[in-house]
């Protein structure tokens, strides 16, 4: 097959601040620079509002305080940090607790309509690793309800939109961001857009494992393509395995489950009907934290007291029909639809899924820039906020908070430095050369074969639990992959290829497994999001490093460490003592 | 108008957006019947409404031109209900040809006419837009298609006024069921009474679901808690929107039952069926009139 | 608690597929293959073609598009993302019926004819599955947003009784069937006198608001054209959220719109000055 671009062509664009990514970080980002002045251009891979913040289900952290009035920033802020075993950027992890509240009263007066209190507040309820009842929820879509708002108000905001447009690579002016190079998705065409600021809103690496809950969306390219521009990726070991994925049927396995299962009661049952729970965290039991929960269901199942699809079983029944159907009628429905279960009836069969990346692109807190100028990060693709676990509730407001924060902090480094948008033909030509080189070989291998073994080698060797043996053997298996990749070849034309647009995502997702998988061999210990069964303990140096991952100049990839920033006194004395156990759901 | 409206002139037009029909391609053109790829017997709710509507129609045409056999004992064909010529015996007296049915009868046409629940399969099974979901309507119906924005399809936004008249209907249906106790020997139930009833409950149910009730209970409020009145009605209105769930089955319902008791008190009353009834204080009767 | 195969051994309470087969449903026979006809090509030219694909216990017609392009046609176009019935992507029409390709289950087709997948009728097709839904941004961005009574969200008062209504309508998933169904937009075309029942959700959604101070009823009536609606009400069958579309959003807003512009009663109280402000 002859290469479809003989010549560059391409349409050029040019904008104040160019958002990659239009899920919640991507979307408020954009209302932000737009409020502020900034002619802004955001771009995203599907359709507008269908962004995999559309998934997120049990709710929105924020201490409003509405159902317990003890809750405060403070109290988010400390179990916040206990969530992330202390590798969170603590001002990060601040800013987070003390800003959330007001971004979501924003949402309201932008148009989300949250369950209320009997008294005429927002609703908040129980979940996982938070003290007191603090998350801000619509039913089980809390997620649909704060894309929507946002969607909505991005609407409104003069924002220039481009569906159905793939980003693929970062162009830089000298040392700083410039623009992006992509591709319809429609046509295949080329586009370049221009752009002082970028800001990237690309959510998780998701895709690059088997059994997952993340969306086609999810391949890292964020992470890439910011690794491939110079900045870091920190943090990649970390991934959260959500303990409540779907088993049954194939189709669907990884689906998730929302946590509010058991924010609203839900209890775990092994098959010999124990509420093995009790063994694990006799105080928080159910509620405890996503990372515990799920290594003791891996456990159950390895030690054989799985269901008979290979998870455990959940059960909310005896909430009762009406309340279930009234707090969780998505889930009711996902599982009577998917896997003929009713729910007010019996218990559901769930595993862990893949489902966050707490790692990603190592920003500034304040501002969210990344160590490349002009290069801002937000949302999942930005390191930091979460350590070495996230508590759930903690992403949607995290899109918030740092979404608002990465369009001021574009405003401000735009003024401060009336950066030129100047790029260079024969870059933009390059970039156009590797996204289609695929088109130039028909004897190399189908991008979906690689594409479902690269998923079966992460599942099975950087999973839930890892070991050194097994890290080196991913890490010899990925270069295999690497090989296969630049050799992928694509049938069909350029117009709405999905073969030829998941050719290019491998790449992305290539880079991302590796540095999961590097720093998961660096890391000697066992710590929230990552497990390592020859290192099963905390260890001492470890608590006070996050690991980074850059490009060296020969394109090979560094893997090393950074110090913690160090925390204020007076924030270590917040953290002191337990986190609380939630009261459970009114 | 207030002033936070967005000035749709500063938007492009929406024509400018391109449009289905120019999906041209032959494999994507549809040439079975009703121009659809359903597979499924979607034409059987259609056909079976058209059914039983014409149905309905030519017995109520037929029965109603009887002017006759209409009234026994203490019942009443509840399609020459009220009775007008208890009330204005002069007037039919002039006019011996008129039924009086024809003077009442366009209270329930047009409520049942103009009910949300009739208008789908009316638009669906006699003016086919459209048959069924997904499936097309005639190349003419779509030409002149203009939903309810017309005449004389936008009388349908005045269903309310023949909620109201419907009203009246309803208490007379009552009257008469309680009328329909009181037999020439004494007080009892009979089958008759039990006809009747059926069809007094099922047009109360059928009235009393109806969407502009809804909408006047309460659903024209945004706030259902401003006030105490506003508490009440809303707490109706939510009794009301599950009665209203099922406004549709009680469509049919209703003129099921009000077709047989127009057919049992029309065979009583010429003598080809025998009510029996039971009479309070003197056991079963079997032939009261 | 004592067992041998714990591993086979039911909960006590469990009730997965094994044991409960919900209605309309039934078992697909191991090694089944089914026979799909999809269509092929743009809004011009194309063909449908026909795949093989083997069923699979619990699989969704998207799996097989899935299984489609893994084997057979790498650059089949279709649009997904999340899988889970939550995002309304992958918007198709299975055998003719507007659906989810996600939530279509395998064991719900009759498998012994080949299974037709086509793009939304409604709007112009970009490629395979694949239809130009642009249309559908274009009319949201006429709607007036949300314009509440004050800004101090600390002091507002909003029970759930008021708001539950309006939560319905924002279930919506953006699937775009509705507008797709609908025969006003699918058969007559008239994308310029009406809004579709997606935009009708979301007026209601407005209108209906406790505390949004916008009088929408006149957009509702002219621009957005709640008059083409005839009610048949095949916007509520597809719809994969279960929103009442027709009983109510667009009744209700037929009503609010009869309120204002078809009572006579409410024409001469308006005349008269003795309407109270809506809002």
């Amino acid at each position: 097959m002859t290469n479809p671009t003989s010549n560059v062509a391409y349409e050029t664009h040019e904008h104040d601040v160019l958002v990659i990514g239009a899920g919640g970080a991507g979307l408020r980002a954009a209302i932000e620079a737009s409020a502020l002045g900034l002619k802004v251009g955001l771009v995203c891979k599907s359709l507008l509002g269908k962004a995999h913040t559309v998934m997120a289900e049990g709710g929105c952290a924020a201490s409003m305080g509405y159902v317990d009035s003890a809750d405060g920033w403070k109290t988010h802020f400390k179990d916040t940090m206990h969530g992330g075993k202390f590798l969170n950027n603590f001002r990060m992890a601040q800013l987070h607790a003390q800003e959330a509240p007001e971004r979501i009263r924003e949402l309201e007066r932008w148009g989300a309509v949250f369950d209320r209190t009997p008294d005429g507040k927002i609703s908040q309820r129980p979940f996982g690793g938070h003290t007191y009842r603090r998350l801000c929820h619509v039913g089980d879509h809390t997620g649909l309800e704060i894309i929507r708002t946002l969607q909505d108000k991005g609407v409104h905001s003069g924002l220039d939109v481009y569906m159905e447009a793939t980003i693929t690579d970062l162009l830089k002016d000298g040392d700083r961001v410039s623009g992006a190079f992509g591709y319809w998705r429609e046509s295949g065409r080329f586009v370049v857009f221009k752009a002082k600021a970028v800001i990237l809103a690309t959510g998780g690496i998701g895709r690059a494992y088997k059994i997952t809950s993340n969306s086609w969306e999810y391949s890292g390219d964020g992470d890439a393509m910011a690794y491939r521009a110079g900045a870091e990726l920190m943090d990649m070991e970390f991934i959260q395995f959500h303990p409540t994925g779907m088993v049954w049927p194939n189709g669907v396995r990884g689906l998730l489950v929302t946590e509010a299962v058991r924010g609203e009661g839900g209890r775990l049952y092994n098959a010999l009907g124990e509420r093995f729970m009790e063994k694990v965290d006799p105080k928080r039991m159910e509620l405890s934290t996503r990372d515990i929960v799920s290594k003791a269901i891996n456990k159950e199942v390895k030690e054989g007291r799985g269901s008979p699809h290979g998870g455990v079983f959940l059960d909310i029944s005896h909430r009762g029909a009406e309340y279930i159907l009234k707090k969780l009628p998505g889930m009711y429905r996902q599982l009577l639809e998917f896997a003929d279960v009713d729910i007010t009836k019996g218990p559901m069969e769930i595993g862990p899924t893949t489902h966050y990346t707490m790692g990603g692109v190592r920003v500034e807190a304040e501002s969210t820039m990344t160590k490349v100028p002009g290069l801002f990060a937000a949302g999942e693709v930005a390191a930091g906020m979460h350590g070495a676990n996230r508590l759930g509730g903690n992403s949607l407001s995290d899109l918030l908070v740092f979404g608002r924060r990465a369009g001021l902090g574009a405003y401000e480094y735009i003024k401060a430095n009336n950066p030129s948008t100047n790029l260079s033909e024969e870059v933009i030509a390059a970039a156009a050369k590797r996204v289609t080189k695929c088109f130039d070989s028909d004897s190399g291998e189908n991008p979906y074969t690689i594409h479902k073994e690269l998923q079966d080698m992460m599942q099975a060797k950087v999973g839930i639990v890892r070991t050194e043996a097994e890290l080196h053997e991913a890490i010899e298996a990925l270069k295999g992959f690497r090989a296969r990749v630049a050799n992928v070849s694509v049938t069909g034309s350029r117009q709405f290829n999905p073969g030829w647009h998941l050719a290019i995502e491998l790449e992305n997702m290539l880079t991302c497994a590796e540095a999961v998988a590097r720093c998961a061999l660096q890391r000697t210990e066992s710590r929230g999001g990552h497990t390592r069964e020859d290192h099963p303990e905390y260890h001492p140096h470890w608590s006070t490093v996050n690991s980074v991952a850059s490009q060296d100049q020969d394109g090979s990839m560094n893997v090393g460490e950074i110090p913690l920033l160090p925390m204020p006194e007076e924030l270590k004395a917040l953290c002191e003592g337990e986190v609380g156990i939630p009261k459970p759901a009114a | 108008m207030s002033s936070s409206q967005t000035s749709a002139s500063s938007l492009p037009p929406l024509s400018e957006v391109k449009t289905a029909s120019l999906n041209t391609s032959p494999a994507l053109q549809v040439s079975t019947l009703g121009s659809t790829e359903r597979p499924d017997a979607w034409w059987i709710e259609p056909v079976l409404s058209v059914a039983a509507l014409l149905g309905f129609s030519v017995y109520v045409t037929w029965a109603v031109s009887q002017n006759a056999n209409y009234h026994i004992g203490p019942f009443l064909s509840p399609l020459y209900s009220p009775n007008l010529q208890e009330y204005f015996p002069k007037l039919f007296q002039a006019l011996p040809w008129l039924s009086p049915a024809y003077l009442v009868l366009w209270v329930p046409l047009l409520f049942r006419g103009t009910c949300y629940y009739a208008r789908r399969v009316a638009y669906r099974s006699f003016l086919m837009t459209p048959s069924a979901c997904a499936v097309g309507p005639s190349e003419t119906a779509s030409a002149l298609y203009e939903g309810e924005t017309k005449f004389p399809f936008a009388v349908m936004n005045l269903h309310r006024y023949f909620f109201y008249l419907a009203l009246v209907l309803v208490f007379f249906h009552w009257k008469h069921l309680v009328d329909a106790f009181f037999y020439p020997q004494g007080v009892g139930v009979g089958i008759g009474t039990l006809v009747v009833g059926i069809d007094t409950v099922f047009l109360t149910l059928y009235v009393f679901s109806c969407h502009s009730w809804r909408h006047l209970l309460a659903g024209k409020l945004d706030c259902f808690t401003c006030s105490a009145v506003d508490k009440m009605r809303h707490g109706a209105y939510k009794r009301q929107s599950k009665l209203n769930e099922s406004h549709g089955h009680y469509f049919w319902f209703s003129l099921a039952a009000v077709w047989f008791a127009d057919v049992y008190i029309r065979q009583v009353a010429s003598g080809n069926w025998h009510d029996t009834v039971y009479l309070f204080g003197q056991g079963l009767t079997t032939n009261p009139f | 608690m004592a067992c041998s195969h714990p591993t086979n051994a039911p909960h006590p309470k469990a009730n997965s597929a094994s044991t409960t087969i919900k209605g309309g449903t039934k078992a697909v026979a191991e090694g089944t293959v089914a026979t799909f006809s999809v269509y092929r090509g743009t809004a011009e030219s194309g063909e449908m073609k026909t795949y093989q694909v083997p069923v699979a216990e619990g699989m969704v017609v998207l799996d097989a598009v899935h299984h489609m392009q893994a084997n057979d046609a790498p650059d089949l176009a279709a649009r997904w993302n999340c899988k889970a019935a939550k995002c309304g992507s992958c918007s198709a029409e299975i055998n003719g019926k507007p659906s989810l390709m996600c939530k279509t289950r395998m064991d719900a087709l009759p498998l012994d004819e080949p299974i037709t997948i086509t793009p939304m009728k409604a709007f112009p097709v970009l490629k395979d599955l694949v239809t130009d839904v642009s249309w559908n941004y274009r009319v949201n961005e006429r709607i007036t947003p949300f314009t509440p009574k004050s800004d101090d969200t600390d002091n507002w008062t909003l029970y759930q009784e008021d708001v539950e209504r309006v939560q319905e309508f924002r279930k919506c998933i953006e699937c775009f069937l509705c507008q797709d169904v609908c025969h006003v937009i699918r058969n007559h075309d008239k994308k310029n006198d009406f809004y579709g029942p997606r935009f009708m959700v979301r007026l209601a959604s407005l209108d209906m608001h406790p505390l949004d101070t916008v009088d929408r009823l006149q957009a509702i009536k002219e621009e957005a054209g709640v008059g083409f609606c005839n009610i048949t009400k095949c916007c509520t069958e597809v719809c994969p959220e279960h929103i009442h579309i027709t009983d109510n959003a667009i009744i209700p807003l037929k009503e609010r719109v009869a309120d204002r512009y078809f009572d006579p009663i409410g024409k001469l109280k308006g005349a008269l000055g003795l309407n109270k402000s809506r809002k």
